[in-house]
């Protein structure tokens, strides 16, 4: 998987900051406007693959090493689970939302809204790094080692 | 007003939709495609549901790179192969009656006026900003209320993510004899 044109790589250069600030953004003002944890996750994916589709695939894993992506989708899978289980404890039942019980904040705003806010979070880094996987998955398979390179150019389907 | 705008959006997507599936080009297909993603997604937001807006829109355009970079990118440029007449014939068939045995289940809810439907959802709109904290009612039901939900599709996506490594890299480590 090579890069594209200096005109591409450019303008990716001055745009994904932009587009992840956005995501980061939906992410965490998820409890108070429209977006939430899966909208800003997968808007941080497309500033990911805009960055693997202009640079090329080994650009795109000096940015995020693969193991990385497979551990923090795992680690915010994990974190939303414990979420749910620290519920148990605090307040006695999954999913209760023991931090809003205990500390209330301002309505409408950031720091509110007890463990909605840390669930979009976690949802946000799973379903980012999900998607970039399958995206690079299904794009390149040459991440799997150097020596061994499939070409799915196959010559049954034409 | 806002009746037409969808009336015509439906009749863009229906279009957009057969075209998809009647051109031979897969990129003209693909486009068509995400022709009707992006008319779901301006009748979402006609509809006052911005959330879902964001997140079709979002999945619309990642849905679309991949489907790009996986087929047409790859050489992979016309749909070969004759039309399955028998099979097309049977599930239009399937849908109909599934239509006509669903109609009268819609029909009898009375969406937004029944008493079933009005005890949630007020109030959702009454206590949630005071029970959950978030402003958005829309996450308050997504990840306080309806938690569980939530947690079955993060599990969903996690299994699908396994499903294609484990898939992907069967065919990567073992290259077929030729």
């Amino acid at each position: 998987m090579t890069g594209m044109t200096v005109i591409v790589k450019t303008v990716t250069r001055w745009t994904a900051a932009l587009i992840f600030l956005y995501g980061a953004y939906v992410v965490a003002y998820g409890h108070l406007g429209p977006g939430g944890g899966f909208a800003g996750g997968v808007i941080l994916a497309c500033a990911y693959i805009l960055i693997t589709l202009a640079y090329g695939g080994e650009h795109a894993l000096r940015v995020l090493p693969r193991a990385v992506a497979s551990r923090l989708d795992s680690f915010g899978a994990l974190a939303f689970l414990a979420l749910a289980l620290v519920g148990m404890v605090g307040g006695g039942l999954f999913f209760t939302n023991w931090l809003q019980q205990k500390w209330a904040g301002k309505a409408f705003h950031v720091f509110n809204g007890g463990i909605i806010p840390l669930a979009n979070v976690a949802i946000a880094i799973k379903v980012c790094m999900s998607l970039f996987l399958v995206f690079f998955i299904l794009s390149s398979v040459r991440m799997f080692g150097k020596d061994e390179q499939i070409d799915f150019r196959s010559k049954e389907v034409d | 007003m806002v009746t037409n705008l969808l009336i015509f959006l439906l009749l863009f997507m229906i279009i957009a939709a057969v075209a998809a599936l009647q051109t031979k080009n897969l990129l003209s297909a693909v486009i068509s495609v995400g022709a009707v993603g992006f008319g779901v997604s301006v009748a979402f937001l006609l509809l006052r549901a911005p959330d879902v807006a964001i997140t079709q829109i979002a999945v619309e355009v990642l849905t679309l790179l991949l489907l790009i970079r996986a087929t047409i990118w790859r050489g992979v440029r016309t749909v070969s192969g004759q039309r399955e007449v028998f099979g097309s014939a049977v599930a239009v068939v399937l849908v109909l009656l599934i239509l006509l045995l669903v109609l009268p289940v819609f029909s009898g809810l009375s969406f937004g006026v029944g008493p079933q439907m009005e005890l949630a959802s007020s109030h959702y709109l009454q206590q949630g900003l005071s029970e959950t904290g978030s402003a958005n009612i829309v996450t308050a039901v997504l990840l306080d209320y309806r938690a569980y939900d939530t947690l079955g599709e993060a599990t969903v996506l996690f299994t699908a993510i396994i499903g294609a490594l484990v898939l992907m890299r069967q065919q990567a480590r073992k290259p077929l004899e030729e």
